[in-house]
Order: structure tokens, then C-alpha cells, then sequence
């Protein structure tokens, strides 16, 4: 089931790059619809409380110790449904856009995001550490080509930087893979599969390093402070949609990461690190929206937007405890549908006015309503506006950061103010204030969205108010993971275990 | 005086001789034969040769015995002609490689159609370059068909270098294995000074490092009393005397075979070689040489000085630091595509180093676990299939001058001939160790067992280097794809014969298959199963 799941994307990456250009963009939507549709009936076919399912094991290197082993839980599953959900979302959106020539065209935007999407199914799938990391980088050379071949000029330079971080953190990660393998060899049993990981004891040395392996190669990916620099760099020359699927698909897999391997593996590390990691998230929350703030450029301003985020969705992790790890879950998702929003509507404004320097822009809420409205929509989103699904995980993750430490909580809650003021602000400088005539009469900028635009993003907004309502399947599906996670970890109930943990003076009530 | 009959095991020592025979019978047309109608029979001959030694390989390593050796452990194979050589498994897989890559060099050396009808190599080496009997040379179109038997002596020195089973040997097969080369090396049809001057280099040094190691058996002898492994294995693990005599032995003796290899600090002939040999004998050179070389350097150390593996092994970690941090620090400023893949390959020596140093005896290993003889051989194998078809993809792409070598002509590649480019990334991802490629395989092989051995430090600061060298490699690729190319400065690609077209297809698709179904191949290196001590 899941091996189909990752087959048939990547099979339409190779029957659109081989078969006619004229094809190229049906095939990619039909192929992407139909991997949207396995996903679906995974996630029917998946029992709430089950842990690990749809499993499938099978030798790859015997010699080595080597699965390849796929199978999903909450985590899993729920990221699978985000990944299978934009990628039709962004095929349909950048329709126009893929005829860009220059890159080459739809066929091999088409194909490269297929395979990325396929790469990245299978990331979230994957059971087995090795064949996890072997997905986890083959994910880079997709990325790598739609962002150097797609999007703004000094594109190539973005994407060099872009890879260079992430393979960095690959190798980093690599060497971290290679000192599990030899851990578990020297507690007698050399394999690679999760499940058997879990269960083997590694000395307290051994174990803090293997964790500082792998969160380095997490943070990397997802980005945290100090090692974000590419995100903002990447986000601004890449198109709208190659950025959707980096951010809202691809850098997902480090927080996915943190939970599934940083803690799921080395549980007593990631309480050693905790500390470090708040600290770290913290400062991304912060730093991030006011980078943000002084944005001119509105791709980039959406991507370091992503920096805050991702610090609250690593923080939730780190608070231990089930509202945080819940939050962090809901946020990963909310925060790629809302993200998602925001970039695919950046998108269709650059395709108006040529730009998307905040200095150069104004009006265009008079000359586009639509446009302006789902923007507005997505901006709301970001900054968490109760009714809208990320309300929902921006309270949890705050919550659990009050739990931890009130000084935590404290900073994390500038964040929200912070987004107001970067929302908002973008928000009155380029669609609020007078339209000038010439732009009035111009009929490529003052042409609200067509059908297909607004069909584009529909389902992202149905979602964000979905969910903000009624977030309780989400929770349903990540709930038992969590509880699973955090009994593996540790820590029974939030409040009172962390605090004897961290040796705080936090009293769980006084919140 | 007893005098007892030598004993050969002809059937084993088959490949070697087929080969060997075939260098002789090259020779044969080469006297008897007008100098106009050599070609073919020459190319078909080696191919011939080289073919039938391989099928042979593959007989020899399906039929090898059991052999029980003096410490109880268990191998498969023999040793053979009284001693000095031994038929084991890690040979035997070894000459499989080695034949595999010969073919594809033997390929490329007798690929006309680049040139407009003649080979790569010089009309007549012995004219000097820029006279009038050059020019004369090339007008009637003559050519070397001396090349073909030079490369099968080259490659029966190939063979018989990891198969040694004592010094002398070791040093008789260094030798046959390297003069051969150093010829090859001056025969470019292009840039003869160029071609020469590597020659050169490559014999006046390759001549010190043989001396170093002809000394280093001296001195090993001298503390042993034996030239074979086991001999020395036995004298080593029952502590003779003179134990500084022992150190200075193995001290030489890896200067010579890290020569070989082309480590840090014995690495200085090795971009002026490959950069300046005709592209053919550095795609062949590459790979066998460091294939061979390797394959002597494990058996020296594991079998004959297993029992000093603390005298050793510091030191390989020294080289393996040295050769990775230098070899991808100074390709970053590398602008001819030759001297880069020089530079890697220094960089690789280091990686297999790592290897070489890694986790071999049972004591140290978790059951299941395989040893660093089969990381190091899974990463030679990587090693060689991305070299040869990276190298001949160089001899492609051309402008007015030759092959055109500097990075400003293969600027924009990827949007006129995207299969070139394309096939040349993929190399260059294999070798940056890529996932889904054969390089990340091996690489992946030879830091597990590097680690497992606690050689962690070697282990980080081969990550370190890997992310300088990835830094290399994907700059060239965003050069072939995302860069433009100036005006009048494109190198263009032509239309090779099926010769070189299949030797590329071949290494990509190993290079491909190593990397995502590792299986057949992990199999047969695990098969293979140990050196025989």
C-alpha cells in the first residue's frame, strides 16, 4: 500500500519527463491527484490507536543490516496527507507559470516535483533509519533543480546555498547514522530498523552525540537558528510553488525528524539537550519575525515568517508534553496549509504586477478583492487568528511553553504579537491605499483571479477554517502518538515530571 | 642438493597467464603484422584476451576451495606457485574488477572516431613535438598499436600486484604494472609536451617509490627472515628482535604503495599525470592502478603486518586526514576538469584509507557485521565505475584544440547536450557520495567500519571534507546547467563511436545499480570472504 503510495508519483516523474510536452501538465495533476487519492484510503484504511501500521518489511542490504520498511503512524500519516494535498494544490496554482521556458519548461518542473513529492512520501514513511536517510537527501537533488532552474534571477546562487546547507547537514547526519549502526552492533545486534533501535540502550556519552547528529541535521532542514540562512535566500528566488514545497513538504521532514528520531531514539538526550534546543527555538521565534518585519521583498518576508514558525513548532516538541507535542503536530500541519496560502497568493500578485517589492506595491485591494481577500485569509492564518486551524496549535504550543518555564512562555508569546505587526503591516503597505490609474487601466494587474486560481487555493482555506473549528481528527490521529512518544520519553503527566526533570520551580496551576 | 620440481596451479593462475600471453601475442602482430593493418587485429585480440581472462576469473572463483590456514581460520583458495601467489577470494574479486575496468579501457584506447579517424595517442611518439616528421606522422594518419599490448602488460602487472603472496613478487608486479604506464602516459596525440612531462614526473617518481619499497622488503626481510606474508606474519606475532628494523621496513614499503595510491604527501604526480596522460590511459590508470594498489596495500597490511596493526594504523589515520582535507580543499581551486578529478581522486584515496584502517578482525566485529575488506572493495568498485565513465565522457566534450579540458568550455553543457551533462553529473553526485548512487554505498561502507574500529576522528573529518568536496562537484554541475556559456568559448560534443558510448552506458548503469540494489554485488564482496594468511 504505501510502497504504491511512493510508486506512483514516481512513475509519473519519469511518464512526464518521457511522454510529450504537451502532456506534461495533465499527466502531473492526474498523477498527483491519484497519489492524493492513495493517500486517502490510507488514511481510511488506518486504525486510530494501532501505532505503527500498514508496515512492510523487506531485506535491501542483507549484508548490511538493511530494511526496506515503510509504515505509518499519526505522525506519519498526517504528514503524507499534507504532502499528497499541496503538490496537486501547487501543480494546478503555478499553471501558467510552468510554461516558463527558461528552466525548461512544464515537463521538467512537472517531473522534478513529482519525484520530490514521491522522495518526500516516502521520508515520511520510511521505518528504517537507513532507508530514511537515503530518501532524506535523495529529496535534495529534485529540490536542488526546481530551485536553480526555476524562479528569479540569482536563483542558481540560492540553490547552490540551499544545497550546500542541507547536504552539509546530510553528512553531518550520516555520520550520526553510521555511529547508530556501529551502537547497535556493539549492543549485540547490528540493524537499522526503528523499532529494534528503540529498544537497544546506548551509553550516556555515545547517545548525547548521536542526538546532537541528528538535531543538527533536523535544524538544518527545518531551519532553526543559527543555520536559516538559506531559508530566506532559497524562498525569495525560487517560484511561489517550488517554495510551498520546500517549506509547507520538505522542511517539515526536520521537525518530523526531531520527533520521530531525536526523541523516539534518544530520549534521555533530548531531555540532556532541552535547554540548549528552547533556548535555540526561542531565539528563531523572535529573530525571526523581526527579520520578517523588515522585509521588503514579500517571498522572502513568507519565508523568514517560517524561521518564527518552526521555532514554536520545535518548541512544542521540546516543552514534553502531550499539548506540545500535539501542538507541534496540529502546527506542522496548519502552518503548511497556511503558509501554502500565503506563498501561491504572493504568486498570483507577482504575476500581476512584476514585482513583489513591498515599496513598489499598493492598492491592489481595489483592483483585485478576490486575490486580496485570500491573502488576507492566509495572513490571518499566520498570525492566529482564532477560528482559523492555527489559533488552535499556536494555543497548545503556547501553553505547553507556560508549563515548561513562564519565562518561556513569556517570549514565545511576542511571537504573536510580532506576527500581527509583520501581517498586518504587509498586509496595509501593498494591497490597502490608492490605486494609481495607470495600474487601473492596466488589464494584466487589475485582472482578479480566474476559476482556476481561486480553485487552486479554495482548499486551503476550507481547511484553515475546518480545522479551526473542529481540529478534534487531527488531534484524534496525533493524540496516541504523542502519548505513546511521551511515555517512551518519559514524562507521564506535563506539568509536575517536567518540572522535577528540569529541576524548575514551575508550578503547573499557576497558568 | 635437494632440488624439488616447482609445482603450478595452472588452472588458478589461468587469468594471468591468458593475460600475459595475450601482452606476448600483441607483440607477435606487432613484428609480423605491416604497420597499416594492426589496428584491428590488435583491438579485437585485447578485447579477446581481456574477455576470456575474465570468463576465467569467474571459473577460477566459482571452483575455489576451502583452505584451512596455519591459525585454524578458514578461507577459500589456494596458495599457488610455491608461495608466491595466493588465489583467494579478495583476488579473485579483485581481478574481476580489474578485467572489468581493463575492458572499458581497452575500449576507450581504440576510440577513433573523436579524433576524425585516428586514435588518441601520438602518430609517432619518437618524433619531437612541433617538427616536420610530426606533422608528416599525422598527415598519413599513422598511430601506436603498441598501446594495446603496453595495456594488457600493464594489466597482468595489475593482477598479479594483490595476488602476491611475498615482497619480491609484490615489487616484480609493481613494476610490470608501472612501466607500461609511464609510456602510456607520454603517448597523447595532443599537447605532447604536456603528455610527456607527465611522463616524465610519473617515471622519475614512480622509480624513487619503487626503490623505497625494494628497501622496506630489504629491511622487512632482515627482521624476518621471509619474503612471504606469512612469514613475516608469524615473525611478527612472535616478536623478533630488531623490532626498529620492522618499523623502518613498514615505513618504506608504504611509501611505495601509498605512492601508488596517490596519498598525501606521495600525491604530487598525480594531477600532472592524469591531466597531462591521453584521457583514455588516465580513465584506465585511475582506476585499475588504484584498484591494484589497494588490493597489494590490504594484504601487506592484513595479512603480512596484521600482528603490528598498532604500529600501522596511527599512521594510515595521518595519511587519510592529510589526503581527504588536502585533496578537496585544493580541488576547489582547480579550473581544468582533469586536474579536479585528480584532486578527487586523491581525495578518494582518503576515504579508502579509511576503509583500510576500519574494523577487520572477528573480535571487534558484532556478529552480522561485515569487515573493512569489504567496505574498502565496495568502494573500489564505486571508485573505479564512476572514474572511467566520468574520464571518458571528458574525451567528448571538444573544441578546435582537442579535448577541451577548462571549466569555461563546459559552461552552459547541460542545455546543448543534456545527456552528456547529465551522465556527468550523475558521476560527479557518485562520487560526492550522493544517496541512490554507488559512491554513497561505498562511502557509507567504509565509514561504518572506520567507526566501528573508534577511528571516529578519521570519521569527522571525512564528513568535513565530503561537504568541501560536494561544495566542488555540485559548482560543476551548476556550471554545466545553470551557467551560459561565453561566446566562442563552448566546447561541443561529438558523436563517439560505440566504443566509448557503451563503456559510459556500462558505468553509469553499475554506478546506478550499485547504488540502489547493492545486493548482488554486497553478496559477492561478502562471498568472497577473507584473504587467506
Amino acid at each position: 500500500m504505501l510502497s504504491v503510495l511512493i510508486a506512483v508519483p514516481l512513475v509519473g516523474a519519469f511518464a512526464v519527463y518521457f511522454l510529450p510536452r504537451e502532456l506534461s501538465k495533465v499527466l502531473a495533476i492526474g498523477f498527483s491527484l491519484v497519489t492524493l487519492v492513495i493517500a486517502i484510503v490510507v488514511a481510511f484504511r488506518y486504525k486510530v490507536d494501532g501505532g505503527m501500521q500498514l508496515t512492510e518489511t523487506h531485506d535491501w542490504m542483507k549484508q548490511f543490516g538493511v530494511h526496506y520498511a515503510l509504515g505509518v503512524d499519526g505522525l506519519g500519516l498526517l504528514m503524507v496527507l499534507l504532502a499528497a494535498v499541496l503538490v496537486p494544490i501547487v501543480l494546478i496554482a503555478e499553471w501558467p507559470a510552468l510554461d516558463d521556458p527558461t528552466g525548461g519548461g512544464p515537463k521538467v518542473y512537472a517531473a522534478w516535483a513529482l519525484a520530490l513529492e514521491a522522495f518526500s512520501l516516502a521520508v515520511f514513511c520510511a521505518t528504517d533509519v537507513f532507508l530514511f536517510y537515503v530518501v532524506f537527501e535523495a529529496t535534495l537533488i529534485p529540490a536542488y533543480f526546481l530551485v536553480g532552474s526555476f524562479g528569479r534571477p540569482g536563483r542558481g546562487r540560492a540553490a547552490l546555498k540551499f544545497l550546500l546547507f542541507q547536504l552539509a547537514g546530510g553528512l553531518i547526519l550520516l555520520a550520526a547514522v553510521v555511529g547508530l549502526y556501529v551502537a547497535s552492533a556493539r549492543a549485540g545486534t547490528p540493524t537499522y530498523l526503528i523499532s529494534d533501535l528503540a529498544k537497544i540502550h546506548i551509553d550516556t556519552v555515545t547517545e548525547r552525540w548521536l542526538f546532537v547528529g541528528f538535531f543538527t541535521a533536523f535544524a538544518i532542514k527545518a531551519p532553526l537558528f543559527p543555520v536559516h540562512t538559506w531559508l530566506a535566500d532559497t524562498t525569495e528566488k525560487a517560484t511561489p510553488g517550488t517554495s510551498v514545497l520546500l517549506v509547507c513538504v520538505l522542511d517539515k521532514i526536520g521537525t518530523f525528524g526531531m520527533l520521530r528520531f531525536c526523541l523516539g531514539l534518544f530520549p534521555d538526550a533530548s531531555r540532556w539537550a532541552t535547554p540548549v534546543v528552547v533556548a535555540l527555538a526561542l531565539i528563531s521565534i523572535v529573530y525571526g519575525a523581526l527579520l520578517a518585519i523588515g522585509q521588503d521583498d514579500m517571498l522572502r518576508l513568507i519565508g523568514l515568517t517560517s524561521l518564527s514558525h518552526f521555532g514554536l513548532i520545535t518548541l512544542g516538541i521540546f516543552a514534553f508534553s502531550s499539548q506540545g507535542g500535539s501542538g507541534a503536530i496540529l502546527y506542522m500541519i496548519n502552518h503548511g496549509i497556511g503558509t501554502a496560502l500565503l506563498f501561491l497568493t504572493a504568486g498570483y500578485l507577482h504575476r500581476r504586477r512584476g514585482t513583489l517589492s513591498i515599496r513598489e506595491l499598493s492598492g491592489q485591494e481595489r483592483l483585485t478583492p478576490v486575490l486580496a481577500g485570500l491573502f488576507l485569509v492566509g495572513g490571518l492564518a499566520t498570525l492566529g487568528l482564532p477560528g482559523l486551524s492555527t489559533f488552535v496549535s499556536e494555543f497548545l504550543v503556547l501553553l505547553s511553553g507556560f508549563q515548561y518555564h513562564w519565562f518561556v512562555g513569556a517570549i514565545a508569546i511576542t511571537a504573536v504579537v510580532l506576527a500581527a505587526i509583520y501581517v498586518l503591516w504587509l498586509y496595509q503597505r501593498t494591497f490597502t491605499g490608492p490605486a494609481s490609474p495607470v495600474l487601473e487601466a492596466d488589464p494584466v494587474a487589475s485582472r482578479d483571479l480566474g476559476v482556476r486560481e481561486i480553485a487552486a487555493v479554495v482548499p486551503l482555506v476550507v481547511g484553515l477554517l475546518l480545522f479551526g473549528f473542529v481540529p478534534q481528527p487531527l488531534l484524534n490521529v496525533a493524540n496516541p502518538m504523542i502519548s505513546d512518544l511521551m511515555s517512551h520519553v518519559g514524562v507521564r503527566d506535563p506539568g509536575p515530571t517536567v518540572a522535577g526533570a528540569t529541576g524548575s520551580t514551575n508550578d503547573g496551576g499557576g497558568n | 642438493m635437494q632440488f624439488t620440481q616447482p609445482h603450478l596451479e595452472y588452472a588458478q593462475l589461468a587469468p594471468m597467464l591468458i593475460v600475459f600471453g595475450g601482452a606476448c601475442l600483441g607483440i607477435l602482430v606487432e613484428a609480423l603484422l605491416p604497420r597499416g593493418s594492426r589496428r584491428v587485429p590488435q583491438v579485437v585480440l585485447t578485447l579477446l584476451v581481456l574477455v576470456v581472462a575474465l570468463v576465467d576469473t569467474i571459473v577460477v572463483g566459482v571452483h575455489l576451495d576451502k583452505h584451512t590456514d596455519t591459525a585454524g581460520q578458514s578461507a577459500r583458495g589456494l596458495v599457488g606457485a610455491l608461495g608466491s601467489v595466493v588465489v583467494d577470494g579478495p583476488t579473485v574479486y579483485i581481478w574481476g574488477l580489474l578485467l572489468v575496468f581493463a575492458i572499458g579501457g581497452a575500449a576507450l584506447f581504440a576510440e577513433r572516431r573523436l579524433e576524425g579517424g585516428v586514435s588518441g595517442f601520438a602518430g609517432q611518439a619518437a618524433a619531437l613535438p612541433g617538427t616536420s616528421e610530426e606533422a608528416e606522422a599525422s598527415r598519413l594518419g599513422l598511430e601506436h598499436t603498441e598501446v594495446y599490448p603496453l595495456l594488457l602488460f600493464a594489466v597482468g602487472g595489475m593482477l598479479l600486484f594483490p595476488a602476491s603472496g611475498d615482497l619480491l613478487t609484490m615489487f616484480v608486479a609493481l613494476e610490470v604494472l608501472s612501466l607500461p604506464l609511464y609510456l602510456l602516459c607520454g603517448l597523447a596525440r595532443r599537447r605532447r609536451l604536456l603528455s610527456q612531462e607527465a611522463a616524465m614526473k610519473y617515471f622519475l617518481l614512480g622509480a624513487f617509490s619503487s626503490g623505497f619499497f625494494l628497501y622496506g622488503a630489504a629491511l622487512v626481510y632482515g627482521y624476518a627472515g621471509s619474503m612471504t606474508f606469512t612469514g613475516i606474519n608469524t615473525a611478527v606475532r612472535n616478536g623478533a628482535a630488531n623490532h626498529g628494523l620492522l618499523l623502518a621496513g613498514i615505513g618504506l614499503l608504504s611509501v611505495g604503495l601509498l605512492f601508488k595510491v596517490g596519498a598525501v604527501p606521495f600525491q604530487a604526480w598525480t594531477p600532472d599525470v592524469y591531466q597531462g596522460a591521453p584521457t583514455a590511459v588516465t580513465a584506465f590508470m585511475s582506476a585499475g592502478t588504484k584498484v591494484a594498489a589497494f588490493g597489494a596495500l590490504l594484504r601487506l597490511f592484513y595479512v603480512g603486518l596484521d600482528g603490528e596493526r598498532w604500529s600501522w594504523q596511527p599512521m594510515l589515520w595521518i595519511v587519510a586526514i592529510l589526503s581527504m582535507i588536502l585533496g578537496a580543499v585544493v580541488a576547489i581551486a582547480q579550473t581544468d576538469v582533469k586536474r579536479m578529478l585528480a584532486y578527487s581522486s586523491v581525495s578518494h584515496t582518503g576515504f579508502l584509507l579509511t576503509g583500510v584502517l576500519g574494523a577487520q578482525s572477528v573480535t571487534e566485529l558484532a556478529h552480522g557485521q561485515y569487515n573493512s575488506l569489504v567496505g574498502v572493495l565496495v568502494y573500489l568498485t564505486a571508485y573505479g565505475f564512476s572514474m572511467i565513465g566520468a574520464f571518458a565522457l571528458v574525451t567528448l566534450v571538444r573544441d578546435e584544440g582537442g579535448e577541451a579540458t577548462s571549466f569555461t568550455k563546459w559552461a552552459g553543457l547541460g542545455k546543448r547536450s543534456p545527456l552528456v551533462a547529465g551522465a556527468f553529473a550523475f558521476f560527479l553526485l557518485s562520487m560526492a557520495g550522493i544517496p541512490l548512487t554507488a559512491g554513497f554505498v561505498g562511502k557509507w561502507a567504509v565509514f561504518t567500519s572506520a567507526m566501528s574500529a573508534g577511528a571516529w576522528p578519521v570519521v569527522v573529518v571525512a564528513i568535513a571534507s565530503s561537504i568541501v568536496a560536494v561544495f566542488f562537484y555540485i559548482r560543476y554541475v551548476r556550471l554545466m546547467f545553470f551557467s551560459d556559456a561565453k561566446p566562442g568559448e563552448d566546447g561541443t560534443v561529438t558523436m563517439p563511436s560505440v566504443l566509448t558510448s557503451t563503456t559510459v552506458v556500462v558505468c553509469l548503469a553499475a554506478t546506478l545499480l550499485l547504488g540502489v540494489v547493492p545486493g548482488p554485488i554486497l553478496n559477492l564482496v561478502v562471498g568472497a570472504g577473507d584473504f587467506i594468511r
